[in-house]
């Protein structure tokens, strides 16, 4: 999901360092106020630690290898605004170090993986654990599983949306295909994140700040970072998801985009049926979206009702073995 | 895993240059090709006539350049397979894959020639926040010391019992970024306690 430089273009570009600069220094601001002098280590450590973390492949499907992105995994272990600059940081070195995504699109991507993939994922972990009411270990991995997967579809979207706004794709296509692509993605990701989780609460509870309820991030930070997803949204992604025809020619002619956005590449893969949901494939790909939602979050669950019992089995035997 | 970042054998013109001149100048330059018009025009030619003249002066590898690239060209590649879909995608997908090619060669020949620590000190004199710069420094001074010991844990669980089972390989992946998440928090409580004997405040 790294941009490279080239993609978007200059006001796609300025409008999203502008959000991201924005949700920096939000973060900067919580994490001065919030964090202790004897953390300020962790955030260089643990921005290495995801670093690392990411040149591990996990083996997939045929042959092929994906590996962990850890923006939401940095925000269950650390709580959301360190996330958003260990994040950050992250790209910065990608980009400064490795030329591993673009200068020009550095905000985008800080935006897209920092501040939506942590932000709406950190807020997916804390309505999963809401739902479910429980302090135990089981609901923590499955939230941190279900969240992972959340800030994964939402980042792509994220990109899909500044894309189509850039003019570089439109957005017919770049929606259904960043979306599609990165909820099979983000499967691999929810599950990484729960069994990594996993293994720090197992180890070393103490560690992992989203574990306890009492690791909020005060009413600042959730206001400002809510503000900011909803600005992000409505900047990259609104101008497109409007599901009225004439709506959406109306913004694309007053932005300027129409002889892009009335000719889409792929036609909608059911236009004879013309059901009420499905007037676009963007429209029909936001449907499945919500339907993928609730499958994962049932598969989360039952992931962690599966697999955490068995760990915990296994802990008493080592602990009864001591 | 990704080679070190500074690996060139000789110093040349560029790598003498300020960080200042090389950063800023990668700027310009990344900021004019995106800024350039769409369509197949002779305008690209300007940057990337420039970044292939400093090629030489810069020394850099053909290995540095492909292994680089390869991170860059998955995606560019991936756009370009949703272009073939549809001819009047061709030219905006020509100019981006030529902007997109002409910047990342240009983060090439900046990273090629400047050694991170120097850009990190440039971005401090640009007023980078104090703690993203602490956090950016140990991040690149721990980076290498974090990869080596997951490729030891890696050796370790390798050693002790290797399938090909993914079930078990997702496990043990995952334990072994849990345990290393584990240490380098260790290891920031003893960074901490340096930091301090050495009267950080």
């Amino acid at each position: 999901m790294h941009l490279p430089d080239g993609f978007l273009d200059a006001k796609t570009a300025l409008l999203s360092y502008g959000v991201a600069a924005a949700g920096v220094s939000i973060a900067l601001r919580q994490v001065r106020s919030a964090l202790k002098p004897r953390e300020v280590p962790l955030l260089g450590l643990s921005a290495a630690f995801v670093f690392a973390a990411q040149m591990l492949n996990f083996p997939v499907l045929g042959g092929t290898s994906g590996h962990l992105v850890g923006g939401v995994l940095a925000a269950v272990l650390l709580g959301p605004s360190a996330a958003v600059l260990v994040i950050t940081c992250v790209l910065m070195v990608q980009c400064l170090m490795f030329a591993d995504g673009g200068l020009s699109a550095l905000g985008a991507n800080v935006f897209n993986m920092g501040i939506l993939g942590v932000g709406s994922g950190y807020a997916a972990f804390r309505a999963a654990k809401w739902l479910v009411r429980s302090e135990d270990i089981r609901a923590t991995v499955f939230a941190s599983a279900f969240a992972g997967w959340c800030g994964t579809v939402l980042a792509s979207i994220g990109c899909a949306g500044q894309l189509a706004l850039s003019g570089t794709a439109p957005w017919s296509v770049a929606f259904p295909a960043m979306a599609s692509i990165h909820m099979l993605i983000g499967v691999g990701e929810g599950l990484a994140t729960g069994l990594v989780v996993l293994a720090v609460l197992r180890v070393r509870p103490t560690l992992v700040a989203g574990a306890g309820h009492g690791a909020g991030e005060g009413r600042f930070g959730v206001v400002g970072y809510g503000l900011l997803i909803v600005l992000g949204l409505v900047l990259f992604v609104a101008p497109f998801a409007c599901p009225w025809p004439d709506g959406l020619e109306n913004v694309a002619r007053t932005l300027g985009f129409s002889h892009r956005a009335v000719d889409p590449l792929i036609h909608a893969p059911i236009p004879e049926y013309h059901l009420p949901w499905a007037v676009s494939p963007a429209l029909a790909t936001a449907f499945a979206g919500c339907v993928g939602t609730g499958v994962v979050f049932v598969a989360a669950y039952a992931m962690a009702r599966l697999l955490v019992p068995a760990f915990e089995g296994g802990k008493k035997d080592a602990t009864s073995g001591n | 895993m990704l080679p070190p970042a500074t690996d060139s054998p000789r110093v040349t013109t560029l790598h003498r240059l300020s960080p200042t001149v090389k950063l800023g100048g990668a700027l310009l330059i990344i900021l004019t090709t995106v800024l350039l018009p769409r369509g197949v025009s002779w305008a690209y030619a300007m940057p990337a006539a420039l970044v292939f003249l400093l090629w030489p002066l810069s020394g850099m590898t053909f290995v540095y350049i492909w292994r680089r690239m390869l991170l860059a060209e998955f995606f560019i590649v991936g756009f370009a397979l949703f272009s073939l879909f549809h001819e009047a995608a061709r030219p905006v997908f020509f100019s981006a894959f030529a902007k997109s090619n002409i910047c990342v060669f240009t983060l090439l020949l900046l990273t090629w020639t400047t050694p991170f620590h120097l850009i990190l000190n440039e971005l401090r004199r640009w007023r980078l926040p104090g703690i993203m710069v602490t956090t950016l420094a140990l991040m690149v001074r721990y980076l290498p010391v974090l990869v080596e010991e997951s490729s030891r844990m890696q050796r370790a669980r390798a050693s002790r019992g290797f399938t090909r089972r993914k079930g078990v390989a997702w496990s043990n992946l995952t334990m072994i970024i849990g345990q290393l998440f584990i240490r380098s928090a260790d290891r920031a409580e003893r960074i901490y306690l340096a930091m301090c004997a050495r009267g950080w405040k």
